[in-house]
């Protein structure tokens, strides 16, 4: 590719990626009442939202190959036992992190 | 003081309030952002790309999966439209962070459209679960989370696009950070709802597509799968809600 048509794939992928954050906001105006139907939607969407976003950072663990998303379910563990235990963000989310990268530097 | 700097200090009396509160709220990302930024910034400089391409990519795509499959689509045949639809169904699942933040972006101003613009996975699952203290001004906490995650992802693409390659530190796996972030956030989230319907809604179904359709494909299959379950339960959910007020 040459430089311009760089330019313009990355043009096209900054267009799709504005198209998918600015359409709900031109859809439902903020001046208009927004139909109750969507309304619902926004109450209820974040929560499984998050589910959502929980599961994608798994998406590339195969269980059948490498490790078998062992290191990946030991880190999650870590993370959602201290989490329930001490309720510090900060704890949960660093000894998870270390964790998991011991076991992927050093076991697996 | 005319009506003018009467503005401006009301204003200035918001601002840095809020973002005292949304910096501790973003560190987390800050370390996630950086270390995937460089790792972005790297891998750019090892297709062949000078660091200006992440950087100026990291500042204006700023969707982070996006821009690791677009440094692939780079060093393939030229196909606009392609990488156009590509993009869409990468990123669908931005339409509902739209939806779920149509209510909490209201009313906060000329900030929105760069709100609107910097709406990323990390930005939406901080504001959307955040508890703001009451003295704090929600639309310029809102603001800053978003502006610092925006830096922290071009400072880490800059830093790996211009430094990558003098790298000695074994990084390897601090990507996860950001799955601790976010299943940190569930939770938190978990503990302050009163039913939990709609989040194992989310997470049940996204599994079940996930094992159906695999990594690339799961997200449309579970957007549209969340929004018929929700649909299908919203008079029982709507209910709940009457009793819980």
């Amino acid at each position: 590719m040459s430089t311009a048509q760089h330019i313009i794939t990355i043009a096209m992928i900054v267009l799709g990626t504005m198209l998918t954050r600015f359409i709900p906001f031109i859809a439902f105006p903020s001046d208009k009442p927004t139909p109750k139907y969507i309304q619902y939607l926004g109450k209820v969407l974040p929560a499984a939202v998050i589910g959502l976003l929980v599961v994608y950072c798994f998406k590339d663990v195969r269980l059948t190959s490498g490790s078998h998303g062992i290191p990946e379910l030991i880190g999650a563990v870590i993370v959602v036992v201290l989490h329930f235990w001490k309720k510090n963000m900060f704890i949960s989310i660093a000894a998870g992190t270390i964790a998991y990268m011991f076991l992927v530097q050093m076991v697996f | 003081m005319n009506k003018v700097t009467m503005e401006n200090s009301v204003n200035q009396a918001k601002v840095l309030p809020a973002f005292r509160v949304a910096l501790p709220a973003t560190i987390p990302i800050f370390a996630g952002f950086t270390f995937l930024g460089i790792a972005y910034g790297i891998l750019m400089n090892s297709l062949g790309f000078s660091a200006i391409y992440p950087i100026l990519m990291s500042l204006l795509i700023f969707a982070g999966s996006m821009e690791f499959v677009a440094a692939n689509l780079l060093l393939m045949a030229f196909n606009p439209l392609n990488a156009l639809l590509l993009t869409l169904m990468v990123n669908a699942r931005h339409l509902f962070y739209g939806i779920s933040m149509l209510e909490k972006y209201r009313g906060v101003g000329k900030k929105k459209p760069y709100m609107i613009f910097g709406l990323c996975d990390e930005s939406f699952a901080i504001n959307s679960t955040a508890t703001i203290p009451p003295q704090i001004d929600k639309g310029w906490y809102m603001f800053f989370v978003t502006v610092l995650n925006h830096f922290y992802w071009v400072f880490g693409a800059a830093l790996g696009g211009i430094f990558g390659s003098y790298l000695t530190f074994n990084t390897e796996g601090l990507e996860f950070v950001m799955t601790a972030l976010f299943i940190v956030i569930f939770i938190e989230q978990w503990m302050k709802e009163k039913g939990h319907h709609s989040s194992l809604i989310g997470l049940g179904l996204s599994v079940l597509c996930l094992i159906l359709f695999g990594g690339t494909n799961f997200i449309i299959p579970a957007m549209i799968a969340i929004l018929g379950v929700l649909t299908l339960m919203r008079s029982t959910l709507q209910k709940d809600e009457v009793k819980a007020v």
